[in-house]
């Protein structure tokens, strides 16, 4: 109960080390959700994308490498910063990018927008725009695939900030006491909007509060992408094998503003403060690793580079030529078909 | 047919429903050691064991919330709200998610989900376990809300809301769970959606639903006595409201008394006058007149609290004044 656990390093390797696909895999995974969400913010800046963005450069690897130790049948929920975890779940770039432009391509078909994104096939149930509200419901997946003696898990993400709201507690006291199939996933970025973890938690060890629910709780290195994806798969494991649910606080830094409407640092946070956060970027991590280890060299990595820009130009380009949803579609899905 | 209780009514719903689909269970407080706190669940237990009937701790927004994400997964809660009351605590997720999921997801996924429990008051309860709340839910496009007055049509309609793909809030009474009448044998299911004219009659419209239904029933036969025919219509699906049955019974009578247990302030009425005076102004004699509870919270008092209430004698005063009578 409540362990830190150090991330791990890396073993010294020759290049054809079997983490090499993986890494690359990873590598090309964070890139392109660096990428995908500059661009995102850029078409924001345009008014091509409206409402509500909340960016998720900086939490690269936490996205990467929890979604890493899952299944496909595995069940994913998220908050409303969310494009990383779809991405990173293997919704299209193209489908992302529609959604956010509000178009019927979307991958919920213009009707949810950035803070929702669902994709059922891949079992990735949406992002939730009520701060917590997502934590019952990955305690719900994972009762049912209890119910239904599968032997899924259930992924569920939220802010730090989110760990103070009622639905945390009530959703972690159930699952402790059922041994539910369910990772709880903190993503503590230092900051819910503008407020401070410590101004925030009376305790600012979140992962310490595991042990109220009878669960472990971990903290870790969340710029490390191999430090995450190993805590997580540990969690995992212990939820397939029916050992109950997990709590991983993973420290992350979050480079931007809080969405498109605050700046990065001047009010809350300082400067200094941000510039010193981007000193650990989950990307330039990995791509050091892998360059000491002989997987990766500047035509590589430029390889990765140009393949993402090619990937992410294409789904801009989708998202601008894809159509409006149909005015009739203010009217579908309101209520399930009728006919059974 | 069987006479049963309106509580043995649902507990042969819930029993049936649960034989019938392994994807039914059951989820509450006290659901399934304690029997239930209102004994509708009594039994289950016993025969379903502790997989389908689940006891949770005092948590609404948290079991709520499970039981909203299994249905995302496509299994069929049936949440227990010990009352609705209780409810207020899990109504993000009924809202914000149970309500929502299907049109945010651009229809990949729903929820098949049913939320019961008794609402309204019962006898000096208090202000805080005595309130009417349906048309809190009716507010919100992807709920649908149920409101059973009788034994038949609590059976019938719940097992109709366990099969429903969307979620629906099925309201019952602490008041009525001790009602006897005849329920159909066999297989008995009652559409949603459907009103159910409990006493035809030429002189007057009573539009009622779930505890207002016997009052107007007893207004109805006192009424009859000055020799005034009224017709109740028991809406019995909030939403969706079935506006057919409605404007038909106005059509035939020309005067409409509105009855609900709650506030008026944007309550069921209120809703349902707006439909008739878009729909049937030209069929109308006389102003709808609305009976409903006292603008107050519900004073412990027996007298006070009976003065807030609405009953058949306040009805048969508002068939009065539909009429331009006394
Ligand atoms: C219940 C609720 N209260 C307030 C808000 C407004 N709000 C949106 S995000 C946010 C901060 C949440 O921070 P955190 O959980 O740490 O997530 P992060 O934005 O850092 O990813 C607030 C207060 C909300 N959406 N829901
Ligand atoms: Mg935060």
């Amino acid at each position: 109960m409540g362990v830190t656990e150090s991330p791990p390093r890396a073993r010294r390797r020759g290049p054809d080390a079997p983490f090499a696909d993986q890494y690359r895999a990873w590598l090309r995974g964070m890139i392109l959700i660096r990428r995908f969400e500059e661009k995102a913010g850029e078409a924001y800046a345009l008014g091509q994308v409206g409402g509500f963005c909340h960016l998720y450069i900086g939490q690269e690897a936490v996205a990467v490498g929890t979604l890493a130790a899952i299944r496909p049948d595995d069940y994913v929920v998220s908050a409303y910063r969310e494009h990383g975890q779809a991405l990173a779940r293997g919704i299209a770039s193209r489908a992302v990018m529609a959604e956010l432009y509000g178009k019927a391509t979307g991958c919920s078909h213009g009707k949810g927008g950035s803070m929702h994104l669902f994709d059922a096939s891949l079992h990735f149930m949406g992002g939730h725009a009520i701060v917590g509200s997502q934590i019952p419901l990955g305690t719900g997946f994972a009762f049912a695939a209890r119910y239904r003696g599968t032997d899924q898990v259930s992924l569920t993400y939220m802010g730090e900030a989110a760990a103070n709201i009622g639905a945390f507690h009530e959703s972690l006291n159930i699952a402790g006491l059922w041994k539910l199939p369910v990772v709880y996933v903190i993503e503590n970025n230092g900051y819910g909007m503008g407020t401070a973890v410590k101004r925030a938690a009376a305790i600012t060890e979140l992962y310490q509060r595991a042990a109220s629910y009878a669960m472990p709780g971990v903290e870790v290195d969340g710029q490390d992408v191999v430090a995450v994806k190993q805590a997580t798969d540990d969690a995992v494991g212990r939820a397939r094998r029916g050992e109950g649910p997990s709590l991983l606080e993973i420290r992350t830094f979050r480079y931007m503003g809080h969405s498109m409407s605050d700046a990065a640092s001047g009010t809350y946070r300082s400067k200094e403060e941000l510039e010193s956060s981007r000193q650990r970027d989950p990307i330039v991590l990995l791509e050091t690793r892998m360059r000491e280890l002989g997987m990766l060299d500047d035509t590589g990595l430029g390889a990765i580079e140009a393949d993402v820009a090619a990937e992410v130009a294409d789904a801009v380009k989708f998202a601008e030529e894809s159509p409006e949803p149909a005015p009739d579609q203010l009217w579908t899905d309101v209520y399930a078909p009728e006919a059974r | 047919m069987a006479v049963l209780t309106y509580r043995d009514a649902l507990n042969a719903a819930l029993r049936e429903e649960m034989q019938r689909d392994d994807n039914v269970f059951l989820m509450g407080e006290e659901v399934a050691e304690y029997d239930g706190a209102y004994k509708v669940s009594r039994g289950l237990l016993k025969e379903f064991g502790a997989r389908r009937v689940v006891d949770t701790p005092i948590a609404e927004l948290g079991f709520t919330g499970i039981g909203v994400g299994a249905a995302m997964v496509g299994l069929r809660p049936v949440i227990e709200m010990m009352t609705m009351n209780f409810a207020l605590l899990a109504i993000d997720q009924i809202v914000n998610t149970a309500a929502k999921v299907r049109y945010m997801s651009g229809g990949q996924i729903g929820c098949p989900l049913v939320i019961r429990g008794p609402g309204g008051a019962a006898l000096q309860l208090g202000a805080q376990h005595s309130q009417a709340f349906e048309s809190w839910y009716a507010n919100i496009p992807g709920l649908k809300v149920v409101m059973p007055a009788t034994p038949a049509d609590a059976k019938g309609l719940l097992k109709s809301a366990i099969r429903d793909d969307n979620p629906v809030i099925f309201i019952e009474g602490e008041m009525l769970y001790n009602q006897k009448g005849e329920v159909p044998d066999g297989e008995h299911l009652i559409p949603l959606g459907r009103a159910d004219i409990k006493r035809p009659g030429n002189d007057v419209t009573i539009i009622c639903h779930s505890k207002t239904v016997a009052p107007a029933m007893n207004a109805a036969k006192s009424l009859a006595d000055e020799g005034v025919d009224a017709e109740v219509v028991d809406l019995r699906t909030i939403r969706p409201l079935d506006q057919d049955a409605i404007l038909a019974s106005v059509a035939k009578t020309h005067r409409v008394v509105v009855a609900e247990e709650g506030w008026g302030f944007a309550g069921v009425g209120a809703q349902v006058v707006d439909l008739i005076q878009r729909e049937a102004f030209d069929d109308l004699d006389s102003p709808v007149i609305r009976v409903h509870q006292a603008d107050v919270p519900m004073p412990y008092n027996k007298h006070l609290e009976k003065a807030a209430k609405a009953d058949a004698a306040k009805i048969v005063a508002a068939v009065h004044q539909a009429c331009y009578r006394g």
